[in-house]
């Protein structure tokens, strides 16, 4: 007991003296459940969050837009790989990982459950959905698991194409005819409040804040992370003519930041609790090219196999 | 339904970014052999020119030293500083050496 | 009337443009992530082979004001795009699509090789960048090709399945139209004839060494280059150029 107690001081002494924690060295159960739960989800993300995009690849206006479109749902994928690869490290295999998204048990972004309807919502994701990801990520790029940490690094390198294709899309919109412009500001009240809903829960309302803080998996709360989000993004919103969904958005002066309205919570608990617009779709999408792939994969490994049976016979 | 069941093996991709640096460890990804692995690394790790050569190894033929015994590994090689340059007092006014 | 190097640029652009969009619809289904990021590169890479043709037939087609590589992708009618059928196939499952990528790059190599010789400079040009990305394409089907093909009994026959499907359409690459005709004699283009002897070993070693079988099958009556495709092209153009069509003249 007091050993235990003991290595879990030791172990949070490293933490606060700013050391990266690696695989292989000690840590508390507690700490390494919460990161599996923790990168999985945010694995399970990058992963779900390939639909809705992928969703208008073949249908993106021109060839300029449809390889910048394609290549970034790619980078998704590259972004998945590598948070599940962090995840495996501390001893869960990405089958477990998949069952568990598969299964409800695991979540994952809840904006992604919402419907890509026209190709401005490909502009308003890149924008504001990347943008709200990369404010989450740039924080995590220095967190204490060495190679979440890592996995952030090498994620922010890539992704800071994302927000600003996605800007583009909308400044070209919005710089467009009259209709352009409509399909715009439609897609962005679609993605506003989701896209706040991303930082999660109200600080008192986020019981593992706390713990997550200490462990610097968060160094801000979600509260001052959406507050960061909103005072970054509503100057983009007035550059590009478009008027925000929120008639209680002001600055106010006294505080420095823009005050905004109530989100609607409701509606968040029933997205994440899995009765959003698209949330059976978008399982029901991996668990089909989870299933339709069995064969594939199975092949490869009985291949390999033989391969490397005929390599020991003439050995 | 099933035929096998079994994930396919880790392996660890290392990446030379260019002629004259050495290779360094870029991260994982999944293949059912190395000519597998050397595609997918190909495919996930050099997208934006990060390499012109690549190794793969299956994670598991990798022998890590242990964290545990990090002290008795490591912390024997502190107290040798006359393994550094800087150890040995010259005169300052010496040049090229 | 619109020049024959012009209308000879479609029938290059095509091919990769119809099969990049069909790789294009797999990006996020695929058997693994790690095979998903493989063939969004090929179909990366193809879209970039597409562009480079279309880039340079708008600027040929003086008849054609105001032509960009996106009028020539997205503007067409059916019977304008020039592509071979084969290329139409639809993503039936994993074995079909690394089939069809599988004919094709072998083929493609080939005409990739041959058009390093082009008289035209800018499609020998094409051609050079090209037969990198081709080369590592034809590496990459031939090894899925045998890991399906000589993998378990399960994928073994599924994918002979697509192969016997998907062989006879192969003859279409090589049934000379008169654009091809006029193109290879002038100098631009490839004499199809001399590629079929490659092809065949190709498709020999390939094929065996994935312990299948090539099919014995009468070709397939195909006009694709002629622009009389498959019931698949109008559902391929429906979402292509729906947004062009949906929205027309304006900048995205």
């Amino acid at each position: 007991m007091s050993k235990e107690v003991n290595l879990e001081e030791q172990f949070q002494a490293r933490i606060d003296a700013g050391e990266r924690i690696e695989p292989k060295d000690w840590m508390p159960e507690r700490y390494r459940k919460t990161h599996i739960r923790q990168i999985s989800q945010h694995a399970h993300s990058e992963v779900v969050g390939m639909l809705p995009e992928g969703n208008w690849i073949t249908r993106a206006p021109s060839l300029r837009r449809k390889v910048g479109l394609l290549a970034k749902v790619q980078d998704e994928a590259g972004h998945g790989l590598y948070l599940y690869s962090a995840a495996e490290t501390l001893g869960i295999s990405r089958d477990q990982m998949e069952e568990q998204l598969l299964s409800g048990k695991a979540k994952y972004s809840s904006i992604f459950n919402y419907p890509t309807l026209s190709w401005a919502d490909i502009g308003a994701i890149g924008w504001l959905v990347d943008g709200a990801a990369i404010i989450n990520q740039v924080m995590l790029t220095r967190t204490s698991y060495g190679p979440y940490a890592r996995a952030m690094v090498r994620i922010c390198k890539e992704e800071s194409f994302h927000q600003r294709q996605g800007y583009e899309i909308m400044l070209g919109l919005c710089q467009g005819s009259r209709e352009q412009k409509e399909m715009a500001q439609d897609a962005l009240n679609r993605f506003w409040w989701p896209s706040l809903m991303m930082f999660g829960p109200r600080d008192h309302e986020s019981p593992n804040t706390e713990q997550s803080v200490r462990w610097k998996i968060k160094r801000k709360t979600n509260d001052e992370l959406r507050q960061q989000f909103v005072d970054i993004t509503v100057p983009q919103a007035d550059y590009l003519g478009l008027k925000m969904p929120d008639p209680d958005l002001k600055w106010n002066e006294e505080r420095g930041h823009y005050d905004f309205g109530e989100i609607n919570w409701d509606e968040f608990w029933q997205v994440v609790k899995g009765n959003g617009p698209c949330n059976k779709e978008r399982i029901a999408a991996r668990q089909a090219a989870r299933d339709n792939g069995e064969w594939v994969r199975e092949a490869a490994i009985a291949h390999a196999k033989k391969k490397r049976q005929s390599l020991d016979k003439s050995a | 339904m099933k035929e096998i069941n079994e994930e396919w093996p880790i392996f660890e991709v290392f990446i030379r970014s260019k002629n004259g640096l050495e290779h360094r460890h870029a991260g994982s990804l999944h293949a059912a052999d190395s000519t597998m692995a050397m595609e997918n690394a190909r495919d996930v790790y050099t997208r934006r020119q990060e390499g012109v050569s690549i190794w793969v190894v299956e994670s598991k033929h990798i022998t890590a030293s242990n964290p545990t015994e990090a002290g008795e590994m490591f912390e024997p090689a502190k107290d040798k500083v006359y393994r550094h340059p800087t150890f040995y007092e010259l005169p300052i006014e010496l040049k090229h050496i | 009337m619109s020049s024959n190097l012009f209308e000879y640029l479609l029938i290059l652009g095509d091919n990769s443009m119809i099969l990049a969009h069909r790789l294009s619809e797999l990006c996020g289904h695929g058997p693994s992530l790690e095979t998903d990021i493989a063939l969004t590169n090929t179909s990366l890479d193809l879209y970039g082979q597409v562009r480079n043709y279309f880039q340079y037939a708008a600027e040929i087609a003086p008849e054609q004001p105001g032509a960009s590589e996106d009028s020539i992708a997205f503007l067409r009618r059916e019977r304008q795009y020039r592509n071979c059928i084969l290329l139409e196939q639809p993503n039936v499952d994993f074995a079909h699509v690394i089939v069809r990528q599988f004919l094709f790059d072998a083929f493609q190599n080939l005409q990739l090789e041959a058009l390093l010789q082009s008289s035209d400079s800018q499609i020998a040009a094409i051609a050079e960048k090209s037969l990198k990305e081709s080369r590592y394409h034809l590496r990459f089907s031939s090894e899925w090709l045998k890991r399906l093909g000589d993998g378990t009994e399960t994928s073994h026959q599924k994918t002979q399945t697509a192969l016997d499907y998907l062989y006879p359409f192969v003859h279409e690459f090589f049934d000379e139209t008169e654009i091809e005709e006029i193109a290879a004699k002038e100098g631009y283009g490839a004499k199809l004839a001399d590629l079929k002897p490659g092809f065949e070993s190709i498709l020999k070693e390939g094929i065996e060494s994935a312990t299948l079988k090539i099919p014995d099958s009468k070709p397939r009556f195909a006009q694709g280059k002629l622009g009389i495709h498959t019931e698949q092209m109008g559902y391929i153009l429906a979402e292509l150029q729906f947004m062009q069509r949906a929205y027309p003249n304006l900048q995205w």
